[in-house]
């Protein structure tokens, strides 16, 4: 039984149909990188999974349980066994590092303080951030920031981690730092669906690509299949797009 | 003029004195009391504002009503409202109280829509953020939306208070004894209008200059990231 199921799964921009059916099964473990041109609709799965935009018909799985979107409890649930990490980071400005992270496992979750910050330094120390407990998001640069971020997800403790571009807004030169804290969690075994631009780093981690293109699946394998011998020719196409450059 | 310089002592005797004291004291009481309920109402009027889902349209409708409603009409006319509504429900009712609830109910109005203004500037990705990690909207607005929305709320908030601190001398019309109302009680007893009107605006002046200072040093220290951090730093300590 795969850990995530994704099933015929549509969503609707007022009349714009930006998932017509997507299919995407997830082993525990397994890292799925989604890839494709923009306003294919990568980013999409990834909050409809987490209720953010409100999917027009299918099913999800997690676990062998169903999500029922319709339903606070069952969203709910949902949101307790993913955790997200957005493309603009997404930090709580009027809190520190150390409040960031903390914030939803002691408020939401009702564990212990002190095991929380305990846990909370550890993965600030984890992402390379030990010494920015006390600072204010505005005080960290781009790359710093979304490792924070980074941490606040994992802080969740979440079975599956959702990466929405988490490079795309970061200036090269720190965009490295940002993906070897996502290598890290590759090599410790964490189940991640990767939204990404960076395909060097998507052939190096991901287990499974799946390629996307006008709101569907075009054509799923893996990263040698993908990336040396596409069967399509819309995904030809994209990959001889992007790595002429 | 020369009966002006005559009165001069004789106005400024420690009884009349003592009179307009306390009657600055029911109009800075009066205009904080229910600016402070009002703006606490607000926020409530809106959070049910922002409320989602199709059942609580007419909840919704209400809220807009009633802030668009009281925009629109004087001042003056929501005294006299209050004062005929009440004093049908309960005869004894006091005019102090009376002048509070019709402030609370202008100022709801007016700072609601501040308050939304603030609460709308932070980005809604700090709220889908929150909500990813199950928190409640009430608990997204109270620690991660209003702390982010303070700086954008408190300067405007204070100038409305502090100008309607002026816009209060119209409830003397129904007899509470505050500035204005003094002052006429001292002009019909046959001191100068001059004399008597000129130190009742110098008691406002002196109302309202300390409160528009406090808003400047507040907006000043909001304004920046750093100067809510130090801000954060001395409510700590």
């Amino acid at each position: 039984m795969p850990h995530l199921a994704v099933n015929a799964v549509r969503a609707k921009y007022g009349s714009h149909e930006v998932l017509r059916g997507i299919d995407l099964s997830i082993e525990k473990g397994e890292i799925a990188a989604l890839i494709g041109p923009s306003g294919s609709g990568k980013s999409t799965v990834l909050r409809a999974l987490v209720g953010l935009t409100p999917i027009t018909g299918g099913q999800v799985e997690i676990a062998g349980q169903s999500i029922d979107y319709r339903n606070a409890g069952s969203v709910r649930a949902a949101r307790d066994r993913m955790a997200i990490v957005f493309q603009q980071y997404n930090l709580f400005q009027n809190m520190t590092v150390m409040q960031n992270v903390t914030l939803a496992p002691v408020k939401i979750k009702h564990r212990p303080r002190a095991e929380v910050e305990a846990e909370a330094r550890r993965l600030l120390d984890v992402v390379g951030l030990g010494d920015k407990h006390a600072s204010y998001p505005d005080q960290l640069s781009g790359g710093q920031q979304q490792r924070v971020a980074i941490a606040r997800a994992l802080a969740l403790q979440p079975q599956i981690l959702l990466l929405d571009e988490v490079t795309s807004a970061l200036d090269p030169e720190l965009v490295t730092e940002v993906l070897d804290a996502i290598r890290r969690l590759a090599a410790d075994g964490m189940t991640m669906i990767i939204v990404s631009h960076e395909m060097a780093f998507v052939r190096e981690v991901a287990d499974k690509v799946v390629f996307m293109d006008q709101g569907e699946i075009i054509e799923a394998g893996s990263p040698k299949d993908m990336f040396d011998n596409p069967k399509t020719d819309r995904a030809h196409d994209f990959f001889s797009k992007i790595l002429r450059h | 003029m020369d009966r002006l310089l005559e009165q001069i002592p004789r106005f400024f005797t420690w009884d009349n004195i003592r009179l307009l004291l306390e009657a600055a004291w029911v109009t800075l009481g009066m205009t904080l009391t229910g600016c402070i309920i009002g703006f606490g109402l607000a926020f409530v009027l809106v959070y049910l504002r922002q409320t989602p889902g199709l059942w609580a349209l007419p909840l919704r409708v209400v809220c807009v009503t009633y802030v668009e409603f009281f925009r629109r009409i004087p001042f003056l006319v929501i005294v006299y409202l209050v004062l005929f509504f009440i004093q049908a429900l309960t005869p004894n009712a006091s005019l102090f109280t009376i002048a509070v609830i019709a402030i609370c109910l202008y100022s709801v109005a007016y700072t609601a829509d501040i308050i939304r203004g603030g609460l709308e500037s932070v980005p809604h990705t700090q709220v889908e953020a929150a909500r990813t990690m199950n928190m409640s909207r009430f608990q997204t607005t109270v620690m991660v939306v209003l702390p982010q929305a303070w700086p954008v709320i408190i300067p405007p908030a204070i100038a409305f208070a502090v100008s309607f601190i002026k816009d209060t001398a119209l409830v003397s019309q129904i007899g509470v004894f505050e500035l204005t109302f003094r002052g006429k009680e001292l002009n019909n007893q046959g001191y100068s209008g001059v004399l008597v009107f000129g130190t009742i605006a110098l008691f406002y002046f002196a109302l309202s200059f300390p409160l528009t200072l406090l808003g400047q040093h507040l907006e000043k220290r909001l304004a920046t990231p750093r100067g809510q951090r130090s801000a954060r730093k001395i409510r700590q300590s």
